[in-house]
């Protein structure tokens, strides 16, 4: 390998470094979630391996890798939605809290009220706009009056930054929105519920530039609040919104690490060929 | 002969297929309408459909065709009552529940039940659900509405489930998991989300199974009766528009006469009733389809 191909593309370099001044507190943020020695099965076939990271409370981490690389099934994990996938099997221990997940006794439905997830395709709901967000609140039984709804609704709406756009039409259906708005509705809908975690699954991955800008400075608002997990396929989009990046290969961790180092000076070859475009 | 001259002929002999049975369908409204005309010419539309005696075949002659669709309306709700929430609770099992392997055979048998000829289904309904039914219920005729309304309703269910849940699986996944996602359990999910999102689909499988119900003739026929009755009773012998038209098939009538196009006028009734809703039918499924392209 030459002195020149190990340069980082000026683009990414650039927003790296301009990160590249993190306080050290902020990276010893507490463990929010912990996960060792994870295996995950489709049947037979193993789609993880060993996988192991600490993922910290309040920061952004992301998870690049090339496509079946085992990304999204691994997020997937950390609110058990693989569950109702047949034929899947996990070994190894995820923790949140410090509290194992795949325990026997775990309610399900508790978890994922506390890790919420926005999907790679959003998903809105057939219902109006009003009754996407409600129905979280609804199911779980979370509010006592139509009033509290309103309010919650409203908070959820402006929170995930579509409340201007829709207040006046929050009757009609979720589906006549465009994509950025109904990705904006999905993340409304799941920080009804107020979950602690969000997962986000190639959010922006359908979405025009805009949009996709602006769901990037809605996860940059969001971290104040919510420790957030995001898959992309796009390097540029993990250098701008993450923290930490974990990049996956073949269903393996290959590197783990703060996103600006990942950049600009990753440990691992394969890292380095990935990130500069040469593999993958 | 040349692929081209062959292509040629392959094309106008399936044309002439397709054309055949749109001739049919068309020769058979055509009979339909020429002889509800000859029969409306002698009796009023209004007393035809207002009036509350049918006795063509009686010496004072009647011909209000209420008592036909009242009883054709019993039987059948009393068949929507068994078929609706069954096969909607099946297709709910079917779709949302059952492992795959229990849906890859419990899906195949209940499409066999809807096979079975309904003759069986008729002297099922005459010769044992009748008799089960009297031994809880003395009152009850040997010909009634409620033992063929059960029994067609056991019919019809598997329609009712099959499409319903034909419905569901094209709900997409997507939507599940968003639910799931946050935090609903798999009974909010079926119920509040795929139930929804499948509504025109299963509204469709609903009144397609009412539209057969209505049309449905062999059970009628053996265990209800040949009593032309205004009555919401069901535990009397009433007759059907179907049932009806199987009598004076059966029988010596002339043809010609006036009680001969009874046949015709009713029959062009109940044509209309089902295609009406085979009309709503179709289009709410297409409506269906439009939203999950």
């Amino acid at each position: 390998m030459n002195v020149a191909s190990r340069t980082v593309p000026a683009s990414l370099s650039g927003i790296a470094s301009s990160r590249g001044g993190h306080p050290p507190a902020e990276m010893n943020a507490p463990v929010k979630i912990d996960v060792d020695g994870l295996n995950f099965y489709y049947g037979s076939k193993r789609a993880l391996d060993g996988i192991a990271v600490q993922i910290r409370a309040n920061l952004v981490t992301a998870f690049i890798g090339p496509s079946g690389c085992g990304k999204s099934t691994f997020l997937r994990t950390l609110n058990r939605m693989n569950d109702i996938i047949p034929g899947t099997r996990v070994e190894g221990t995820v923790l949140i809290d410090g509290r194992s997940i795949y325990d026997s006794g775990v309610d399900v439905v508790q978890l994922r009220r506390k890790v919420g997830m926005v999907f790679q395709k959003s998903n809105p709901f057939p219902k109006s706009i009003y009754e996407n967000v409600a129905y979280g609140l609804r199911i779980n039984g979370l509010v006592k009056s139509r009033a509290e709804m309103a309010d919650r609704v409203e908070e959820s709406l402006r929170q995930a930054a579509i409340w201007e756009e829709v207040k006046d039409r929050l009757q009609e259906s979720a589906l006549a929105l465009s994509g950025g708005q109904q990705q904006r509705l999905c993340i409304a809908r799941a920080l009804a519920i107020r979950p602690e975690i969000l997962l986000m699954d190639e959010p922006a991955s359908a979405l025009d530039p805009i949009a996709t800008q602006r769901i990037e400075e809605l996860i940059y608002e969001l971290k104040k609040k919510y420790t957030i997990v995001i898959v992309t396929h796009n390097m540029q989009q993990a250098a701008r919104v993450s923290d930490f990046t974990a990049f996956f290969w073949l269903g393996r961790i290959v590197e783990f690490d703060r996103t600006d180092k990942m950049f600009t000076a990753p440990a691992e070859k394969l890292t380095e060929d990935y990130v500069t475009g040469r593999c993958g | 002969m040349s692929t081209r001259t062959l292509e040629w002929i392959v094309e106008r002999m399936l044309f002439l297929c397709a054309l055949l049975s749109v001739l049919t369908t068309a020769g058979i409204i055509g009979v339909l309408a020429l002889e509800t005309f000859e029969f409306l010419r002698e009796v009023p539309v209004w007393d035809f459909l207002t009036g509350t005696e049918w006795t063509p075949l009686f010496s004072n002659r009647q011909f209000g065709v209420l008592p036909l669709i009242v009883g054709t309306v019993l039987v059948s709700s009393i068949a929507m009552v068994v078929a609706l929430p069954m096969g909607l609770l099946a297709a709910v099992y079917l779709s949302e529940y059952a492992p795959d392997g229990v849906r890859r055979v419990v899906k195949p048998v209940l499409e066999i039940l809807a096979g079975v000829p309904t003759v069986v289904y008729g002297y099922f309904a005459l010769t044992f659900v009748t008799p089960l039914l009297q031994q809880v219920l003395p009152t009850l005729s040997g010909f009634n509405a409620l033992s063929p309304g059960l029994v067609m309703g056991l019919m019809i269910m598997p329609l009712v489930s099959s499409l319903s849940e034909d419905a569901m699986q094209a709900v997409p996944r997507g939507l599940r998991e968003g639910s799931y996602a946050l935090g609903a359990t798999r009974m909010q999910t079926a119920l509040k989300v795929v139930v929804p999102a499948a509504f025109s689909g299963i509204t469709a499988a609903f009144i397609l199974a009412v539209s057969r119900a209505i049309g449905e003739t062999m059970i009628v026929a053996i265990a209800a009766g040949q009593q032309p009755r205004l009555t919401g009773n069901p535990f009397v012998p009433i007759e059907t528009m179907t049932a009806y038209i199987v009598q004076v098939s059966l029988g010596d009538t002339p043809q010609g006469t006036i009680e001969y196009r009874t046949i015709f006028a009713v029959g062009m009734l109940l044509f209309l009733m089902t295609f009406g809703l085979n009309l709503i039918s179709t289009w709410l499924r297409e409506r269906f389809r439009e939203e999950y392209v």
